[in-house]
């Protein structure tokens, strides 16, 4: 747990940085430190490892005054990854990665296998990779070294600068989802700089949003979009905040069964009786391993040909962990309005439909009338 | 004269040989001076707070290799002599290329370091590197080409000069070439000049070798992108 107490900086010509903050950041929480540039986000991380010294206020680390450990064991302790990654360029994937390790004296066959161990984690072929040199990588593979890097000697806390800032926004989106999935697992404590509103709702279990060197709203994401506390707030979160709470939901959240599964070999003039019975407009059809194959509607039946062969192929389909705010974009380009949620395999797990993302808008409307605004994942 | 030339060279191999070792023998122990003082200096001036020493130290060398290299033998012998000390041959010319060889290794070294991108120390210092360790083991390896171009460049410079030392008794390749000035032996100033040239050339190519191989791996590969 990081608990910041009173934590003043003021620089040396005069700019008061970071102002009397107070925040907590429990263990396994994903914190994030939001605000427009200048407002104190990145000093108000880099006094946690030290990097900047504190003006005054205190800093706890599991109630241990930091000012109390040596900077260098205490920043050996704490993962940190920075905008412009800084991956040694003279040094092979594997000696970036175990940098911190390194420095722990942990004996080489140990560094060598925490090195494999976290290139897997974070996706990448530890057999062609660990000894490649950072200039061989794509700036997404690069990135995904600095993570693992941040990683090295598994510290209970992670410290990121906009980790994920420096590339561009399709790959961005690819790392942030994996990040989370990794999050996951590794449940590590984590302070996350950033001055995107999108990121910060989509990472983080709550949001330190800062202006001017001062705290103005601390919550999780929910309650800041739908209970902004002041004009700045609501502001910065946009207008669209209603639009952006679609972001808290994944397709696997509000998926529905569908209204009707058919198999390819179901007899189409029974699953045509049965839709015009339950006044059904579309079935899904899959195969015998319940693989998604395309959307039936109930005029295509007419014709009587055989379920394959009336069948509109899906444009796209969506993964169960995909924001729903992305899954609404999809939604345009499916063929029938509708949206079918698959696994890696193909499976149909359930359906969205924009019926599904309306009735959510309109709570979160509510919800923000209402005042409440619990955060609902 | 070039027959002339050819002759002498095939009659007095040994001799040439041996002026070319002096020659060598001085250029190594010079500039291995040079290249540890440098080396050291430029790691010092490159330090936090320190830019002022920096631009006083290399302002001072720049004015040393300003200082013609006669004139530069002329008040070294005076020094060493005044301290006792051998004050032709061997010695002074050392000293004095040692001099020549600084600058260039001195402002390669901390430009070099000063160069090395914030963010990379950044990184270091964030996870708990100590500045030794910073130093170590990032900024020298990223500064090693650099260094080894100032090193490589102090060498070539320190050739020509070192032939002059020869007008002082330090012996090697400038030997030839002042004999022939002084007896009208334009063979003997061929022989001379052309050894001096292609001991230049050998040990820069030599030095363009010890550049590329001792620039870490992963500063040599650019390119090679997937995905």
């Amino acid at each position: 747990m990081i608990k910041l107490k009173h934590v003043t900086k003021i620089y040396p010509d005069g700019t008061e940085a970071v102002k009397d903050l107070s925040l907590e950041i429990n263990k396994g929480e994903f914190c994030i430190f939001l605000g427009p540039s200048g407002c104190g986000k990145t000093t108000s991380m880099k006094m946690i490892n030290r990097l900047i010294p504190l003006t005054s206020g205190k800093i706890y680390i599991d109630d241990v005054d930091i000012m109390k450990l040596n900077p260098n064991e205490l920043r050996r302790g704490i993962g940190y990854a920075i905008q412009n990654i800084g991956l040694f360029p003279h040094l092979t994937v594997e000696e970036n990665i175990a940098t911190v390790p390194m420095l722990k004296k942990w004996p080489k066959a140990k560094q060598h296998d925490r090195a494999a161990e976290l290139l897997e984690l974070v996706g990448m072929e530890p057999a062609t990779f660990l000894d490649r040199y950072p200039s061989e990588l794509s700036g997404g593979q690069q990135q995904r070294v600095g993570v693992a890097r941040c990683l090295g000697a598994d510290p209970p806390i992670l410290l990121m600068d906009e980790p994920f800032g420096a590339i561009d926004p399709i790959t961005r989106n690819k790392l942030q989802e994996e990040f989370l999935k990794i999050q996951s697992k590794i449940k590590k404590t984590i302070a996350f700089v950033t001055h995107d509103i999108n990121e910060a709702i989509k990472m983080g279990d709550k949001i330190a949003l800062l202006r001017e060197g001062e705290l103005v709203q601390y919550s999780d994401p929910a309650t800041l979009l739908n209970s902004p506390k002041d004009e700045f707030v609501r502001n910065f979160v946009g207008a669209d905040r209603v639009l952006k709470s679609l972001r808290l939901y994944r397709a696997k959240d509000i998926m529905k069964d569908p209204p009707l599964k058919v198999k390819e070999g179901d007899n189409v003039a029974k699953v045509k009786q049965h839709m015009e019975k339950e006044m059904l407009k579309w079935a899904m059809l899959v195969d015998e391993k319940n693989r998604f194959l395309g959307w039936i509607t109930h005029e295509d039946l007419m014709s009587g040909k055989p379920l394959r062969e009336v069948m509109v192929p899906p444009a796209i389909t969506t993964a169960p962990e995909t924001p729903l705010n992305e899954a609404l974009s999809m939604m345009f380009n499916s063929a029938i309005g509708n949206l079918a949620v698959v696994d890696d395999y193909g499976k149909l797990l359930g359906v969205l439909t924009f019926e599904i993302i309306r009735t959510i808008l309109a709570q979160s409307e509510s919800k923000n009338k209402n005042k409440s605004g619990g955060q609902v994942r | 004269m070039w027959i002339q030339a050819w002759n002498y060279l095939l009659k007095h191999s040994d001799k040439i040989i041996t002026w070319t070792l002096q020659h060598l023998y001085i250029i190594l122990v010079a500039n291995a001076m040079a290249a540890v003082l440098g080396i050291l200096i430029g790691i010092y001036i490159s330090g936090k707070g320190r830019e002022q020493l920096a631009d006083t130290v290399i302002y001072l060398a720049s004015i040393m290799m300003t200082i013609p290299s006669l004139a530069l033998y002329g008040i070294l012998m005076g020094i060493l002599s005044a301290l006792t000390l051998p004050s032709i041959g061997f010695l002074p010319v050392v000293i004095a290329l040692t001099l020549y060889g600084l600058l260039p290794i001195i402002r390669n070294t901390y430009t070099a370091i000063r160069e090395v991108d914030p963010a990379l120390i950044e990184a270091g210092r964030g996870m708990g590197m100590s500045e030794l360790q910073i130093l170590v083991k990032v900024k020298l390896p990223l500064s090693v080409p650099v260094i080894m171009a100032g090193l490589r460049q102090a060498i070539v410079m320190n050739i020509g000069i070192a032939a002059i030392g020869s007008y002082i008794g330090a012996g090697g390749l400038g030997q030839p070439i002042f004999r022939g000035i002084a007896n009208y032996r334009v063979d003997l100033i061929i022989v001379g000049a052309i050894f001096v040239s292609l001991l230049a050339i050998i040990i820069d190519l030599i030095m363009s070798r010890v550049e590329w191989l001792t620039t870490p791996k992963g500063l040599r590969i650019r390119g090679r992108r997937n995905d």
